[in-house]
């Protein structure tokens, strides 16, 4: 038995170390400012991914990426850590788009990458904290989804068994194939870089990488066809450019304010009940908790 | 998200050493494998950037997962149950870690599924590894008994053995006894011949075996009946798949709590023999004891810079007298001497290191074909300078490292004293580095034929010749008044031509030379690269000139009868 598997990446400002200038006067978010990472719940994804991989030899693993010519770093990372190909969704066309547009774009590549048992992501990414991409490409494809999937237990009979993680436990879920699954962070965390596939796919570029900049070997992409990650446009997938990027966002940001989080005055008790209830009242008086 | 390697640019410098370009070129043997194999290098950047891409995941294994899990390695460490070993659930996600990175076979040729990484980049590997747990380093290094298997088994060995060290299967060399440490002639392990079968098998009691549950081991044996010395013994390969050897127990060790250290019996243990017999001491463990060594400086070094860096760190955080007491002379200074003796043990390591490529990959092309004249010379010339610099090395690098964790704690007052802070593993982990693989004492007796022979003088002569930018010409002078101080301190110790004499002040001479060899390597390093090296090249020439002073009034305000008052009396 052997499974296609997409996995979902994108590649998110690292919005954990965040500099005074990571914001904009406007409002938005300063790329230029945070450095590009692979959003961490997709490498938890991922490892889910390259698991199955190991119980399932010919799995065949596809990264799928929507983004900037830059993101295809997502598709090389994934190659590094066992991935078996890449595929950036790139145009100018995709730009702006919220959770909808993307998930819409997202499906058409799937679709058009074609014969898929699981399509895998991230729960949430770092940079936008919807959760919803996920979901809406599964209601999209018309196929089962699972959420905060924390492990992949068994994949038998045409169906996965998924441990959820949930507020207050954890859930066993199954689902017919093929479905989308979301990964939860607390799922395990993705293995290193392969020393061997670093060497192998480090000179791995998407076809306008090689037209933009300096290429050191240029036979190479020739002899070695797994070095061209491909790289599609809304017209390769088939895709409605109205419902693509901005145009195709109903998402429209208001108004963007700073939050400043504040101590304000401490208060010291003693350990007697009398002093805790008397807390506890005002807390419950001022909404804090119940 | 700490990262062992970028965190630390002297590796980079290493790395950029123009000898690396000759290196490279003959251990990719002008990178033909790129023809055949998908991860080999196009040429000489492509390699250099591949271990620049390589060093990264390994920085990056040991700053987010073998550092963190150190300190559970050292609380729970291995056990063992019925014959068998488990170790520490955090040292076994360490070694999967690797495995899964495949960084198990780094030196290895690719022909066995390995990386053939020279020495350089995978010794800098062991030195970020020791760095984040010196006890794993042990594990993970014993990868290296792979290369006594590449160089003197058969073919056939080769292709059993080597592709399954590179898939992660662990290695020990068992070589000590209770009655064979420092002597290893004395080793007693019986290896005898079944003919009918054609079948070695193995009887015995080994002791002090690091790893000693390894998958495969390397074991040196008594395959000569009534044979005493060491040309009575063979080396053989034991793969415990066959069964027969069991451990008996784990010692309870100072530090390296993470590494088992086993006494093993062996009951009719089938084995096979590597090479040809009665090589095994005189031929095969020198060369594996070689790699060993290294292996060791390595480790120093790694222990070196995390102690460094821990008081380091803690003097900035400190405050008494209402400031940080990084601040306080006596304990800056101290810091100096730290960053001084790390970066002077690391210079000297990938020095040996650079000759070790020389003259191993020499070796190895001639196993495929004749070398010419000029590399036949080269080869001498680098083997040599291999064989003077490892016992050096390896003796400097692990008395800094006890230093340097001493001294971590001496920084850290009266909490480095407690088990809370990690300058207390160091100390204890640091302990063993002057002691196994030959210890220092063993180290200044291969050293000293190199004092006597000359090879040291004349490798000084080489690096007086390289130039250096006219700042740094009053540091370069003072390395001169040292060697002309060592120099006459040989002429003092060899001249009344009595054995004793010299080995009463071998590593008064061997620690000189020592200082001067440093320091030129710091010099030269500075010379390229101020930023990173000029404190250290400053504050470590002080402190050489004053220990070659010392040296040199020893042996001058002391006469050769003096030694009468150190040898063995009625009373202790």
């Amino acid at each position: 038995m052997a499974f296609n598997i997409i996995v979902l990446a994108k590649q998110v400002p690292d919005t954990r170390n965040v500099g005074k200038d990571a914001m904009k006067a406007d409002g938005t978010v300063n790329r230029a400012a945070l450095a590009a990472i692979f959003n961490p719940e997709d490498l938890n994804a991922l490892e889910q991914a390259l698991r199955i991989k190991e119980q399932f030899p010919g799995t065949k693993i596809t990264m799928l990426t929507m983004g900037p010519g830059r993101a295809a770093d997502i598709l090389r990372e994934g190659l590094f850590r066992g991935a078996d190909d890449g595929v950036l969704l790139t145009d100018r066309a995709f730009a702006g788009a919220d959770t909808l547009a993307t998930s819409y774009a997202l499906s058409m590549a799937a679709k058009k990458i074609g014969s898929y048992d699981i399509i895998i992501s991230g729960r949430q990414a770092i940079d936008g904290d919807t959760a919803q991409v996920g979901p809406q490409i599964a209601e999209k494809l018309n196929i089962p989804q699972i959420t905060y999937a924390e492990d992949i237990e068994k994949i038998e009979n045409g169906k996965v068994r998924v441990k959820r993680r949930l507020e207050h436990g954890v859930e066993i879920v199954e689902c017919p194939l093929p479905a989308v699954i979301t990964v939860n962070g607390s799922a395990a965390p993705c293995r290193p870089r392969n020393a061997k596939l670093l060497q192998k796919y480090k000179h791995a570029k998407t076809i306008t990488e090689r037209q933009v900049e300096h290429i050191d070997y240029i036979d190479i992409y020739s002899s070695r066809p797994y070095l061209n990650l491909t790289e599609w446009s809304v017209a390769d997938v088939n895709a409605d450019p109205v419902q693509c990027g901005l145009s195709g966002s109903p998402t429209k940001v208001k108004k963007i304010e700073n939050v400043v989080f504040q101590a304000k005055e401490s208060k010291r008790l003693t350990d007697n009940d009398a002093e805790i209830d008397e807390l506890m009242r005002e807390l419950i008086e001022n909404h804090t908790i119940g | 998200m700490a990262n062992f390697y970028t965190d630390t640019p002297q590796f980079r410098h290493y790395l950029e050493h123009p000898l690396m370009k000759r290196i490279v070129e003959l251990k990719e043997r002008n990178y033909a494998d790129k023809e055949t194999c998908d991860y080999a290098p196009m040429d000489f950047e492509d390699a250099m950037d591949s271990y620049y891409k390589v060093l990264e995941v390994v920085g990056e294994i040991c700053g987010d997962i073998i550092e963190p899990n150190a300190e559970a390695v050292d609380q729970s460490g291995p056990t063992v149950s019925d014959g068998r070993v488990t170790y520490a659930a955090a040292t076994q996600e360490n070694l999967n870690a690797l495995n899964k990175a495949e960084l198990m076979g780094m030196g290895l040729s690719r022909k066995y599924g390995g990386l053939n990484f020279p020495m350089v980049p995978y010794m800098i590997s062991a030195d970020i590894v020791s760095r984040a747990d010196a006890s794993f380093q042990n594990i993970w290094m014993l990868q290296d008994c792979g290369e006594t298997i590449y160089e003197f088994a058969e073919e056939e060995q080769k292709n059993k053995f080597l592709p399954r060290i590179v898939k992660g299967e662990t290695m020990s060399m068992d070589l000590t006894e209770p009655d064979a440490g420092s002597d290893l002639q004395a080793v007693m392990l019986k290896a005898s011949y079944n003919e009918k079968e054609g079948q070695w098998y193995l009887n015995g009691v080994k002791r002090f075996i690091t790893n000693g549950d390894a998958d495969i081991h390397l074991v040196l044996a008594r395959s000569e009946e009534g044979t005493k010395d060491a040309r009575g013994l063979s080396m053989f390969v034991y793969d415990k798949k066959n069964g027969g050897v069991n451990v008996r127990r784990i010692e309870n060790k100072m530090g390296i709590k993470g590494a088992p250290t086993c006494e093993l019996v062996f009951k009719n243990a089938k084995a096979e023999l590597i090479g040809a017999r009665r090589m095994g001491l005189i031929r095969y463990v020198m060369s594996l004891m070689n790699g060993a060594r290294l292996g060791i400086m390595a480790q120093s070094v790694g222990i070196s810079e995390a102690a460094t860096r821990e008081a380091y760190d803690y003097a900035i955080e400190r405050r008494q007298f209402g400031k940080a007491i990084i601040e306080f002379p006596p304990v800056y200074e101290m810091l100096a001497n730290m960053r001084a003796k790390t970066d002077a043990s690391r210079t000297l390591l990938y020095e040996t290191c650079r000759f070790v490529d020389m003259y191993k990959t020499l070796e190895d092309i001639a196993r495929e074909r004749k070398l010419t004249p000029e590399e036949r010379a080269e080869m001498k010339y680098y083997s040599r300078l291999a064989d003077a610099f490892t016992p050096l090395g390896k003796g400097m690098s692990s008395e800094y490292a006890n230093q340097n964790a001493y001294d971590a704690i001496q920084v850290h007052g009266g909490s480095g004293y407690m088990k809370d802070y990690k300058c207390e593993r160091l100390y204890r982990d640091a302990r063993i580095t002057n002691i196994y693989e030959g210890t220092t004492q063993l180290q200044v007796i291969a050293a000293i034929r190199h004092v006597t022979t000359g090879t040291y003088l004349q490798r000084i002569k080489e690096y007086q010749a390289m130039p250096v930018v006219p700042e740094l010409e009053p540091l370069q002078r003072v390395l001169s008044k040292m060697a002309q101080m060592y120099e006459k301190l040989v002429e003092l110790v060899t001249s009344p031509k009595d054995e004793e004499y010299i080995d009463f002040h071998a590593r008064r001479l061997v620690e000189s030379v020592g200082h001067v060899i440093v320091g030129h390597l710091l010099l030269q390093d500075t010379n390229k690269n101020p930023e990173l090296f000029r404190r250290s090249a400053e504050v470590y020439i002080h402190y050489g000139q004053i220990e070659v002073v010392k040296n040199y009034n020893f042996v001058t305000k002391s006469r050769i009868e003096d030694m009468a008052y150190y040898k063995p009396g009625l009373t202790v």
